[in-house]
């Protein structure tokens, strides 16, 4: 049974339908990829997904549980948490707090301070960043404060993880050591839907991919038939190959 | 002997110690000190309890709340319709929760505002409900010459908003260290990730910005029977909702007591110098403030940690100057 699942997902701002129609799911355990160009509807989709924005119309379920009408702070308890494109951390705090937020409001269960404090500084060292616990979070460098984010999600104690562009402006090092983080969440048994532009760890990771363009989902598979498949060549992975070239 | 280490080591002894000395010197003034002072004295307290509610919403959100003299209005307007009544300390109590129905109120339609829209909104509130209670008070209840309240000396106004300072001040310490305060701190690192990590960001906010209220109206309560003679007009004074921002961003808005000292500065200055100066006293406030703003953007409580770090390099300069020189003697 999907661990997410969504059905005729339509978001309209104003005229233009930013998701048309998707059908979607996320099964227990994976690490899925979602794809496409700029403003295919990507974050848009992860939107709807966290509540930050309602649908139009179609219908998401998580465990079942249908999710249209929840707030954020709703569905982040119901058990899902998310990264964001461009990072919002909490920057009048120092880094452990910003997980301890996570923490303390995010998990289902009510965490006395102490728990919330041991989840915290553990997240935290999940993601290497033990060292700079007591630091301003503004004094991070752009990486280290995604890597905050994932810490402070992962100490909401989710089931599903959404990771919107973890990768983006990191070097070829900083990618392999982010791919090794997304395999180790999912290792804890930790279901991870992430946006990446990254191809290489996109296919290096996800066990399905999926590929959104101007808000229709197009194709769907394992990284060997995206990569194969013609529409996706033409229209997303062939503007890559002519930007590189 | 290294006075850095004595201070980061005794510090929380310190800190009580110099607690106790003013709590004593607050509680006996009025055993010795003249009325002008006592009253002074006074006035700096309603300060510190409107600067440390303001700062304790606004300050940790960044939603600018410029509601504070319609709360502490509202708590004037009602010791001075109930003083003849009811005993003080009900219409202390009725003037804190009356502002704090009307911040709920309040919190309910706009807190879903951001920024700006937030800031005008209870700019207009102030303006409106100062007109609405002029209105009834003159039209409806029929007092045009507005209220004389009965004269409290000045000892018995000081205990009482010396009380509600205490009070207030152990509420607000415990509710920044509360989960409710790591909340509200969120709500103003990002409020959208805040939303996104658990938190009924709404009912935060309306729940802290009503407990704030309650404070300012109870001070309202109190300072109406030191203004002997209260109209709606003068009650729902603008002013009231500048001075406190002024003094929390004066005093520093990061830490518990930056906002206390603003008040206790700002709140001296307020009344001595415009006494003695009139118009001018403006515009020295407003240079002090741009000065302050300029060079101290955390405010007067922001100089502290600079400060000690300071202190201790140039003790640690001081010791390896010794040292070397030890050195070279040998």
């Amino acid at each position: 049974m999907p661990i997410l699942e969504g059905r005729g997902i339509t978001k309209c701002f104003g005229g233009l339908a930013a998701v048309s129609n998707v059908d979607f799911h996320v099964d227990h355990g994976e690490i899925v990829g979602l794809i496409g160009p700029n403003g295919a509807g990507k974050t848009t989709l992860f939107n709807l997904t966290s509540g930050a924005l309602p649908v139009s119309s179609g219908e998401i379920r998580f465990k079942g549980q249908k999710l249209n009408g929840l707030k954020p702070h709703q569905i982040c308890k119901a058990g899902i948490a998310r990264t964001f494109q461009e990072t919002k951390v909490f920057g009048n705090m120092p880094v452990l707090q910003n997980v301890l937020v996570g923490a303390f409001f995010g998990s289902p269960d009510h965490m006395s301070a102490a728990d919330a404090a041991r989840e915290a500084s553990q997240a935290l060292e999940f993601v290497g960043l033990s060292a700079v616990a007591g630091d301003s979070i503004k004094d991070l460098t752009l990486v280290n404060q995604k890597r905050v984010e994932v810490a402070r999600a992962l100490a909401t104690k989710p089931e599903l993880l959404l990771l919107d562009e973890l990768m983006a402006g990191l070097n070829a090092a900083e990618v392999s050591e982010a791919m090794e983080l997304v395999k180790r969440i999912r290792d804890k048994g930790i279901t991870i839907f992430m946006v990446e532009h990254v191809m290489k760890a996109i296919m290096g990771i996800s066990s399905r991919v999926m590929v959104l363009h101007h808000g229709e989902k197009i194709a769907e598979g394992t990284c060997n038939e995206i990569s194969c498949n013609k529409t996706v060549i033409d229209i997303y992975l062939g503007e890559e190959t002519h930007a590189g070239s | 002997m290294d006075i850095t280490r004595v201070f980061s080591t005794h510090k929380k002894l310190l800190a009580a110690g110099s607690l106790v000395l003013i709590l004593v010197f607050l509680a006996t003034f009025p055993l010795y000190g003249n009325d002008y002072y006592i009253r002074l004295l006074t006035v700096i307290l309603m300060y510190v309890v409107l600067a440390v509610s303001w700062a304790m919403f606004s300050g940790a959100t960044g939603y600018m709340s410029l509601a504070t003299a319609a709360f502490f209005g509202t708590g004037v307007m009602a010791a001075a319709l109930l003083e003849k009544t009811l005993p003080f300390p009900f219409v202390i109590v009725i003037g804190g929760l009356l502002s704090s129905a009307f911040a709920f109120l309040i919190g309910l339609v706009t807190l879903r505002l951001r920024g700006i829209y937030f800031a005008i909104f209870t700019f207009g509130f102030v303006m409106f409900i100062g007109q609405t209670a002029f209105y009834i008070d003159a039209h409806i209840l029929h007092n045009i010459w507005g209220h004389n309240l009965t004269p409290l000396a000045p000892g018995v106004l000081h205990y009482m908003m010396l009380g509600l300072v205490v009070v207030t001040l152990v509420a607000i310490y415990f509710i920044r260290r509360s989960r409710y305060g790591l909340a509200l701190l969120s709500i103003g690192g990002n409020e959208e990730a805040a939303a996104h990590m658990g938190i009924n960001t709404t009912m935060v906010k309306v729940i802290l910005f009503t407990v704030s209220a309650v404070f300012m109206g109870a001070a309202g309560a109190i300072m109406a029977p030191a203004m002997i003679h209260v109209q709606a007009r003068i009650a729902f004074n603008i002013f009231n909702s500048f001075m406190p921002i002024l003094m929390a961003i004066f005093g520093g808005m990061g830490q518990f007591y930056g906002p206390v000292v603003g008040a206790a500065v700002f709140g001296y200055l307020d009344r001595t110098l415009k006494v003695e100066l009139a118009q001018y006293f403006m515009l020295g406030f407003g240079i002090i403030l741009v000065a302050v703003i300029v060079f101290l953007p955390n405010g007067i409580a922001g100089l502290v940690p600079t400060l000690q770090s300071k202190l201790r390099i140039t003790m640690a300069k001081l010791r390896k100057g010794g040292q070397t020189e030890k050195h070279a003697d040998t």
